[in-house]
């Protein structure tokens, strides 16, 4: 294993910001961490890098303890915070060299320039930092975090505040950076997730709500089904249809009627059919198909917004 | 350590700050030394660097917290404390890197005072009428003051985010430290009985007992105490953050 969080718990206060969370990620691994702002996804991150100690709990990375090894586990990581920090007084290639030198990196310049390449910094490799746009400091941060070759790199909202181009640039790095080393990305943006991982983790007020691959999670959606029927009658009694096998809630909103079912089997037919025995008219009948962003929503739903 | 060290000095003498240290530094003491007629040498028909040593602790009383404010006041502010804690670097490393960068930085500002020494040495009546001795263990002093200086502006800078903050903070510690236990010891509730003691807190007391040119192991081990208190300090802070 190359990353196994076991009951990892950071309190602030009264408040847990992450609540005795377990999980683990393969070697060569693509990990999405979602969860809604505030989530406690960055907290983790931090203490999965040993910025900040973990109240409870510990968590290993390439088999070091982060609590007992952080300088072992420190250069087995590439970490990119969150926002980014950069010195902006620096030059790019001088701050890459402070990274290097930090990292003791034998053949510097060799390696800088090959790091440069692969992230596509060759236009604004002399510029100072403070100058660079937010595409490329995002860039530049993703080289200081590969530069020493880590096993395991930390992403905390790589993709957060860029605009399109941008985006799917710092996107397919990181695609071909997971093909040989296990990636941590944080997002609240459930399609990136979708794009790039094979796992995805997500939390919700600090705790685990699913740690499932990405294919599981989707087929889990089209294992339910939602259908919208609209009767021409009103007063329809919802307990007519409750006998149909599958259906696990009917919400009614506005005249219309929504079934939602819990398994994989169609009950287009089966509300068709008990409508026309009770004497009711279909005037509309459609079913959606629940996406990702939904399956999202519906596992971090908190009681707080209502 | 080595990569945190250079590139602090790096950005000393990138940006305008090493250069502007360097220059006010000998800028007012040069004129304190050499121009006002109150306190210049060439007024006062004695060779001696005493005017040097005795307003150098005033300038370093600002200078200093003005290089040490943004050790870690700056870094936590921007986030890069960030990016150097979740480095293979520890704190000591980073401590101590930035302890010696900016003891070269004020070091640099020291150095080129050896040519007042030079001028003195020539203008004294005889040639080298002049106390060696005595501006040597001056000198020593005044590196000891400059890196306790350093070490409590540094500790101030890891209370807080604030660049100002930290310079305030560093600033007043630094006189309180230097001054406040002299002027302490002459309260008449401690005559005859504590006030000895409580000037020999004060940094003032073994900085003008070097400068008399007698180098005494109790004072040299009384600087690097304070020194050693203070980045034990500054550990100490930056280990707990949250």
């Amino acid at each position: 294993m190359s990353v196994i969080v076991q009951g990892l718990t950071k309190q602030y206060g009264s408040q847990k910001a992450v609540d005795n969370l377990t999980f683990e990620v393969r070697p060569g691994e693509i990990l999405g961490f979602l969860g809604p702002n505030g989530a406690g996804k960055t907290t983790t991150m931090k203490m999965l890098c040993c910025y900040t100690q973990p109240s409870e709990g510990t968590a290993s990375v390439c088999d070091y303890d982060i609590r007992t090894s952080p300088l072992m586990v420190r250069k087995n990581i590439g970490y990119l915070p969150e926002h980014n920090p950069l010195y902006d007084e620096m030059y790019v290639k001088e701050y890459l060299q402070f990274v290097a030198s930090i990292h003791k990196i034998e053949n510097k310049q060799g390696r800088i320039s090959e790091i440069i390449e692969m992230t596509g910094l060759g236009k604004e490799q002399n510029k100072i930092i403070g100058t660079l746009s937010k595409g490329y400091r995002q860039r530049l941060g993703l080289a200081q975090s590969i530069i020493h070759d880590p096993q395991v790199l930390i992403l905390d909202e790589p993709t957060s505040g860029l605009d399109m181009n941008q985006l799917i640039d710092i996107r397919s790095l990181i695609k071909n950076l997971g093909k040989e080393k296990t990636v941590i990305f944080s997002s609240h943006i459930m399609q990136e997730v979708q794009a790039l991982c094979d796992r995805v983790v997500i939390i919700n007020n600090g705790t685990l709500v699913a740690d499932e691959p990405i294919d599981k999670l989707g087929r889990r959606l089209t294992g339910s089904q939602i259908v919208s029927v609209i009767f021409e009658e009103q007063n329809v009694k919802p307990e007519i249809f409750s006998k149909i096998k599958g259906i696990a809630e009917i919400t009614q909103e506005n005249g219309g009627f929504t079934f939602s079912s819990s398994e994989e089997i169609d009950i287009r037919k089966e509300i068709f059919q008990t409508a026309v025995a009770n004497g009711l008219t279909i005037l509309e009948m459609h079913r959606d198909k629940a996406n990702m962003e939904d399956i999202f929503r519906q596992l971090t739903k908190s009681v707080d917004y209502v | 350590m080595f990569s945190v060290f250079s590139k602090e000095i790096h950005l000393f003498f990138s940006s305008l700050i090493g250069y502007i240290v360097i220059s006010v530094f000998l800028i007012s003491i040069g004129l304190f030394m050499w121009v006002f007629s109150d306190t210049s040498v060439l007024d006062y028909n004695f060779a001696t660097m005493d005017q040097l040593f005795s307003i150098a602790p005033l300038v370093f009383l600002f200078l200093i917290p003005a290089i040490t404010m943004r050790s870690f006041a700056e870094e936590k502010s921007k986030g890069t404390i960030e990016f150097l804690y979740t480095k293979p670097l520890t704190s000591f490393e980073i401590i101590a890197g930035k302890f010696f960068a900016n003891f070269v930085l004020v070091s640099f500002a020291l150095l080129p005072t050896a040519i007042y020494y030079y001028s003195v040495y020539q203008l004294g009546s005889p040639v080298g009428n002049l106390d060696t001795g005595a501006i040597l263990g001056s000198y020593a002093g005044l590196f000891l003051l400059s890196a306790s200086f350093i070490a409590i502006g540094m500790f101030a800078s890891t209370l807080t985010d604030n660049q100002i903050v930290a310079f305030v903070l560093g600033a007043f510690l630094c006189f309180f430290f230097h001054w406040a236990f002299t002027y302490i010891a002459r309260m008449p509730v401690f005559t005859t009985t504590l006030d000895l003691f409580i000037q020999k807190i004060g940094i003032n007391y073994h900085y003008n007992s070097m400068s008399k040119g007698l180098l005494d192991t109790r004072d040299i081990l009384y600087f690097f105490s304070v020194i050693f208190v203070f980045l034990f300090g500054t550990v100490t802070v930056m280990e707990n953050r949250s």
